[in-house]
């Protein structure tokens, strides 16, 4: 029954046009039979009758398509006439044409993109089942989301709110697959990682929880869908495939699904392992060390009805228990719920601030760009009133001639916005396989998706409204003898109309673009050629980690004197200095907490302040280009058999003594109780990213503190790609086993530049966009005005009006909206200047240059939009336009 | 036949409303009410009848539907909605002052000097 009705429906809508053919066909049938009926009762035979009916009643064809006609109004061939006729029109004027339909691309493809950017970052971050409830577990105290091993263990046994709790670390390492070992990333994760997020395994199968038993007793990785195709061609055979990883057997047991990278995004990893299995990867083990916190991130799935502030309010109380079991390891920490995918809101915050803004901006490209359509529109609406009063006097309805406006607005409208998905999607394509950074698997998760396409969709159809309605009041209100009768010149509007509202909104949001982005570049001018307290510049790196091929305790060091030797003896190198973590070229340096000298108990919450620790050679300071201030350098001598020794920077030797010139020679202490001297002081610097204030660092000697992790740097007067290619024979002639990584300093920094350059570039986009829409803008409004008055202006130079008081007299009104709605802008500009000066380094409003380049800038745009107009306006004829009319 | 008078435009409409305003009728229906009340003097081509009824079923002042006719046959009812018959009394009113205007002023007797 219900399929009989189903069918029943389709069909219906199927012959739907014919059903109402055939009613009106069946009426006028009845209607002739009627008649005939008639005529028959009257005496005349029935065929005769019938004959007559049919004469009588006229052309039966001809209406039955008017009742057509009348009946589906709205139907396709009504459209498709206006279709035919909008195309026609629009291609008489190619011009307004092929600028209506950029103008609208435009805005339309920079609020796919933006939006493709929103809904990857903050609205659909994660393609994973059950994200609503996944949360990932931050300390407020300290602003971050590190734990220590047992620390985790007693969170996820002993808390009552996630169902689960899973964690994991970013790691480096080698992988040796048989030929040539290469460093990859990778998730060290615990056991229960793959079942606490619900990701089921693409081939073979994951590790669990139950394959965890005690350390290293889980030697199995996963390999990640993108790592498994480029690194093993995705060959179904690798599962139960042995490789190496630092040196240590691990055997592949499966791979993850395709849109699986973990749940940070941004980061896309080869392949996870057990954290179990971590003392293989970084030779000794730190699971039982409660106060090392080297696990990034914790996360699970919340218990259903548990809220994240209950689930918060359940780990303060957890970490109270722990405080007071383990008080030299513990603070008094409270703690916060926020979503894993951009690490809570330490780049969550900024992130959604951001694209917010961005989002913000595009939309209002996108409603000048209407704006500007829409007085196109109106103008043109204007030109055509001749057309439109003739077809109103011919017997069309105003409806009828404003539906087929809104047809063109629509095509318009349908073109610009195709077009601007199209190369939206074309961009969003660049983005994801763009990665900026060699060293980093980075990635961005831009994937345009139904709802990018969607809202692509949904706004050219409402700006196509927009912008169709415009002219809609002109049209209700045209008089069609008035205008036949005057001619369109009309009358010239003195009072502030939407039109001038909007261009000046317009101008407004150009300016403010324009000045951000000059503030954005200024900035980043100054981040590239900043002083950071070191040269990057002719610098050039080499980073490896010794864990990778398998060095321990001292062959660590050893290892790391020979390197630097060899370097020293490649012809033009002028010196080489060694540093674990080269400022500014990863967003997280480690650091310690650091406590006077006559602090006994050494619990977190007694600690002055925290501090970064980079482990030097005693070159480096020379190689890297920093300067040491006061004391000595660290120097070869201080090694494992004397005193520690450290060098501080200025920032550390206020906030641990109180003032530079008392630290040298002083001591302090680190928490596990060493009595660290100062002998130097460095001069501070930039070091995690470039709008960071201030920070403690304290230099130790690599002699004294080893560190497995490093980069060498290498200075010198020949070119870089022939010492790169010497650099990389002398580390294969050292150990033909050992990963690294070869680039100039000036390139490693663009993981931290990135930020600012983002939105250098995102900015600089926008601000062309919205310069080339302003410039049609006040195009647009000023030609009409020039071209509405070329009469007056003729006669105003006939009676002997000056170059200058023409040109005022055309193109007055829209320089005068021009400098209202720069004003405006600049002044908005100014004010979001300190929103940027969180992102863009040294960003500040009270710059003259960027004040004078935005005026420059607003300035020529006004130039370029109003030098035609003018033109035209000074080479009115006089003589010309009066015989003309 | 020949005596009839052409319709002047636009009064077709008010016809059909006035002769569906007395009842509910079919296409047919109306041609013959307007016909008897009008005394036969007007001229309607009766094909004309039905855009002009499917446009006022369009503007919402009349309503139709199917039924069945004294002669046993099937054919579309017309009759007046709500905004129709507020049409017909306004239409009503403009084209008495029309005809009194017009009469007057053809009435007019050139003035004697």
């Amino acid at each position: 029954m219900k399929l009989f009705s189903y069918l029943r429906s389709l069909a219906l809508r199927l012959f739907r046009r014919s059903q109402t053919e055939n009613d009106i066909e069946e009426e006028l049938r009845s209607h002739i039979q009627h008649r005939a009926e008639d005529l028959e009762r009257s005496g005349l035979d029935p065929a005769e009758a019938e004959r007559r009916a049919r004469i009588e009643f006229g052309g039966r064809q001809r209406f039955q398509e008017e009742c057509r006609d009348v009946q589906v109004g709205n139907s396709i061939e009504t459209l498709a006439k206006d279709v035919r006729f909008s195309l026609r029109v629009l291609r008489k004027t190619p011009g307004f044409t092929l600028v209506a339909v950029l103008t609208l691309a435009l805005g339309i493809g920079a609020n796919a993109v933006v939006f493709a950017a929103l809904n990857g970052f903050i609205l659909h971050p994660l393609d994973l089942p059950r994200p609503e409830s996944l949360y990932s577990v931050h300390r407020v105290t300290d602003n971050s989301s590190n734990q220590s091993y047992p620390d985790y263990l007693d969170l996820r046994d002993r808390n009552r709110s996630f169902e689960d709790l899973a964690a994991y670390n970013i790691l480096q390492a080698g992988l040796d697959t048989g030929d040539k070992p290469t460093s990859s990333w990778l998730l060290a994760v615990s056991g229960n990682y793959f079942d606490v997020l619900g990701v089921k395994p693409f081939l073979g199968s994951f590790f669990h929880r139950f394959d965890e038993r005690g350390p290293n007793s889980a030697p199995y990785i996963i390999l990640s869908h993108a790592f498994w195709h480029s690194r093993f061609h995705g060959d179904s055979g690798v599962v139960g495939r042995t490789v190496q990883v630092n040196k240590h057997p691990f055997t592949i047991l499966g791979v993850a699904p395709p849109g699986f990278r973990g749940t940070l995004l941004f980061f896309s990893p080869d392949f996870f392992m057990p954290m179990v299995n971590q003392e293989q990867l970084e030779g000794e083990s730190i699971l039982q060390a409660r106060a090392n916190r080297w696990i990034f991130m914790i996360m699970g799935h919340l218990k259903a009805g548990v809220t994240p502030q209950q689930a918060a309010a359940d780990f303060d109380s957890l970490s109270a228990d722990l405080e007071k079991a383990f008080p030299k390891e513990h603070g008094h920490w409270t703690y916060a719920l926020a979503r894993p995918s951009l690490y809570g809101e330490f780049l969550g915050g900024p992130m959604r601030a951001f694209l917010s803004a961005l989002m913000l901006l595009a939309g209002l490209i996108l409603l000048a760009a209407c704006a500007n359509l829409g007085s196109l529109f109106a103008a043109r609406a204007a030109d055509r009133s001749r057309e439109v009063a003739l077809r109103l006097a011919l017997g069309a309805t105003r409806l009828r001639v404003l539906r087929q406006l809104f047809t063109e607005a629509l095509l318009i409208s349908l073109m610009g916005g195709a077009l601007g998905l199209w190369g939206g999607v074309m961009l969003l394509d660049s983005l994801r396989a763009w990665n900026p950074f060699p060293q980093f698997p980075f990635y961005l998760p831009v994937t345009p998706d139904a709802k990018v396409y969607g809202v692509a969709v949904l706004l050219t159809l409402a700006s196509g409204f927009l912008f169709g309605a415009v002219p809609v009041r002109q049209v209700l209100h045209t008089n069609p003898y008035e205008i036949i009768k005057a001619g369109s010149t009309g009358r010239v509007g003195r009072r502030i109309t939407l039109r001038d509202l909007l261009l000046v909104t317009q101008i407004a949001i150009c300016a403010l673009l324009v000045t951000s982005s000059i503030v954005a570049v200024r900035g980043l001018g100054r981040s590239l050629y900043g002083d950071f307290g070191f040269e990057p510049r002719n610098a050039i790196l080499m980073n490896t980690n010794l864990d990778m091929a398998d060095y321990r305790g001292d062959a660590v060091p050893a290892m790391q004197k020979r390197m630097i030797e060899a370097m020293a003896t490649i012809p033009g190198v002028t010196s080489v200095g060694l540093v674990d973590w080269p400022p500014l070229t990863t967003g997280d340096i480690p650091g310690a907490n650091v406590y006077k000298d006559e602090t006994t108990d050494l619990r977190p919450t007694n600690s002055v302040a925290p501090s970064l620790i980079l482990r030097i050679s005693p070159d480096y300071l020379s190689t890297a280009h920093s300067a040491l201030l006061a004391g000595r350098n660290i120097t070869w001598h201080d090694d494992k058999d004397t005193p520690n020794v450290a060098l501080v920077n200025q920032a550390f030797a206020r906030r641990i003594f109180g003032a530079e010139s008392r630290a040298i020679g002083q001591y302090f202490k680190r928490r596990d109780g060493t009595r660290i001297q100062v002998v130097g002081i460095v001069e501070d610097g930039k070091y995690e990213n470039l709008t960071e204030g201030p920070k403690p660092v304290m230099f130790l000697s690599f002699l004294q503190s080893p560190s497995s992790q490093m980069s060498l740097v290498v200075r010198s007067n020949a070119d870089p790609q022939h010492l790169a290619g010497a650099i990389r024979n002398k580390l294969h002639e050292l150990d033909a086993g050992l990963p690294f990584r070869v680039q100039p300093w000036s390139q490693a920094m663009k993981l931290v530049l990135f930020p600012s350059q983002a939105a250098t570039v995102a900015l600089g986009v926008l601000g062309v966009m919205a310069a080339m829409l302003s410039i049609t803008g006040i195009f647009g409004i000023a030609a009409h005005s020039v071209s509405k008055r070329m009469r007056e202006l003729g006669i105003r130079m006939a009676l002997g009006a000056q170059r200058k008081e023409v040109l005022q007299a055309a193109l007055g009104r829209a320089f005068k909206l021009l400098s209202f709605g720069s004003a405006a802008g600049l002044l908005l500009g100014i004010l979001a200047t300190r929103v940027l000066s969180f992102i863009v380094y040294q960003a500040t409003p009270r710059d003259p240059l960027v004040l004078a380049g935005s005026v420059l800038a607003m300035f020529l745009l006004g130039l370029l939009a109003t030098w035609i107009p003018a033109q035209r306006a000074l080479s009115a004829n006089p003589l010309e336009l009066l015989r003309e009319e | 036949m020949t005596d009839q008078a052409q319709l002047l435009p636009g009064t077709l409409d008010l016809l059909i409303l006035k002769a569906v305003s007395l009842g509910p009728l079919h296409g047919y229906g109306i041609l013959l009410r307007i016909g008897q009340i009008s005394q036969q003097a007007l001229l309607i081509e009766q094909g004309a009848l039905y855009p002009a009824l499917f446009r006022l079923v369009r503007q919402g002042l009349l309503k139709a539907s199917w039924g069945t006719s004294d002669n046993n046959r099937r054919a579309k009812f017309y009759e007046l909605t709500a905004l129709g018959r507020k049409r017909l009394r306004e239409e009503t009113k403009q084209w008495d002052r029309l005809a009194a205007a017009i009469a007057c002023a053809l009435a007019a007797e050139p003035e004697e000097a």
